[in-house]
């Protein structure tokens, strides 16, 4: 039986741990917000690259000189995986939720007796990957210290993929991020970004295009930028999905923690009685003794 | 005189999105205006000025690293950066230039080389040409 000092005690540091679950719901919900405005605001540029790309490639799927990034390597031996996560913890199960599908998809590979490559962005997924699979981690990149998420930064991670590509390090890569489905729902997810899969938009409304300079000078130029695109798209949601994930763990956190005060003030205060009733039982048993 | 829609587009947001009169676009193979019920063409952009008219209006508006589709539906301008001119700093092309040098230094294929240093070429007539203006 704890003493009632001890019970205080705990009911204060409980109250205190409230206090900053609290807090970080608050700061979660509100940097939810702009994240999903950032995702927001990114999708018209998004769709249209994919519409004029599914217009281009339509001509070029099959062909002979189709690009390499869309026709790729031809063989699939050496993957390339580029696992985004968070740069903090206390977000549930969000950065466990993407690495256990990379580590899922690893395993596979592995099995197959393919060759693993790995590009970690952010801090806790270099973290939880480097115990198994340490050595495969080729690079790290940590997005701390970036007030916003710009475009820039996909662009850098395009351009390390796409170095890796022409010197034929790997034969294919695939993304790993989470999508934003709501605030209670994130959805780990693997895509695919070289060889490039473009849906082929069947649609070009019957009208023939002029392209300048060839379709396959355009094709070449934009593909490497649609990937890019890929990567912001999943920056992005990978960021929204962070902050939904913070905040309804902080939630739970929150309700916990209120849940945990009730019971201790409610074990507070029987102790309390307990020991009124008890004193005052010895103080009338002694009065009636004289 | 008849006008068509126009949409300019970056990765974080739509820039733009209005009925005009006139576009004039740097494509990769010299410049080129559009006007209503242009023919579809797509051509990339060099790094540049579009100048969108509007009436007797016209905005300016630097751009990098895009592409326009002109379709039946109207024009739109794809870019990785688009800033009006009007908000322009000296100090961004300035530091646009700076990366593209260090692209150029750094690139590790003789292609990747070429077009490094295109690009550092598109971007100093960029900032003569607003220097100039």
């Amino acid at each position: 039986m704890p003493s009632l000092k001890d019970l205080k005690n705990r009911i204060a540091s409980v109250k205190a741990t409230q206090k900053i679950t609290k807090a970080m719901q608050m700061v979660a919900a509100a940097k939810l917000r702009r994240a999903q405005e950032a995702a927001e605001a990114a999708r018209p540029f998004a769709t249209r690259m994919a519409d004029v790309l599914g217009n281009l490639a339509a001509g070029a799927v099959g062909r002979d000189d189709a690009p390499r990034l869309m026709a790729g390597t031809g063989r699939t031996q050496v993957h390339l995986l580029v696992v985004c996560t968070a740069e903090r913890g206390l977000c549930g199960g969000f950065n466990s939720q993407i690495v256990r599908l990379a580590r899922e998809h690893i395993n596979r590979l592995l099995a197959e007796g393919k060759e693993v490559k790995i590009i970690t962005v952010g801090k806790k997924g270099a973290d939880a990957l480097r115990r198994d699979h340490g050595g495969r981690i080729i690079e790290r990149i940590e997005l701390r210290g970036l007030k916003t998420l710009d475009f820039s930064v996909a662009a850098g991670i395009q351009q390390k993929v796409l170095e890796l590509f022409e010197t034929n390090q790997f034969d294919v890569c695939t993304l790993f991020y989470s999508r934003f489905r709501s605030v209670i729902a994130q959805i780990p997810t693997a895509k695919q970004i070289v060889p490039f899969e473009v849906e082929t938009a069947a649609s070009t409304g019957g009208a023939l295009y002029d392209y300048e300079p060839g379709e396959t000078e355009i094709l070449e130029e934009l593909l490497p930028r649609a990937i890019a695109v890929q990567i912001f798209t999943a920056l992005l949601e990978n960021a929204a999905s962070e902050q939904g994930a913070r905040m309804s763990a902080m939630d739970n956190a929150t309700r916990n923690a209120g849940d945990m005060i009730n019971k201790l003030s409610l074990q507070y205060n029987r102790s309390r009685q307990a020991m009124i009733t008890k004193e005052l039982i010895e103080i009338i048993s002694g009065a009636e003794a004289l | 005189m008849a006008t068509f829609k126009f949409e300019l587009v970056s990765p974080e947001r739509l820039v733009l999105s209005t009925e005009v009169d006139q576009v004039d676009l740097p494509g990769v193979d010299g410049d080129f205006g559009v006007l209503a019920n242009h023919s579809p063409f797509l051509s990339t952009l060099r790094a540049g000025i579009v100048a969108v008219r509007t009436g007797s209006e016209t905005t300016r508006i630097f751009v990098r690293g895009g592409f326009a589709d002109v379709s039946p539906a109207g024009l739109t301008v794809l870019a990785e950066t688009a800033i009006p001119v009007a908000e322009l700093k000296p100090d961004q092309i300035a530091a646009e230039i700076r990366d593209a040098e260090e692209d150029v230094a750094d690139a590790k294929t003789p292609d990747a080389r070429t077009r490094a240093e295109q690009k550092l070429a598109q971007l100093r007539d960029v900032a003569s040409a607003l220097q100039a203006a």
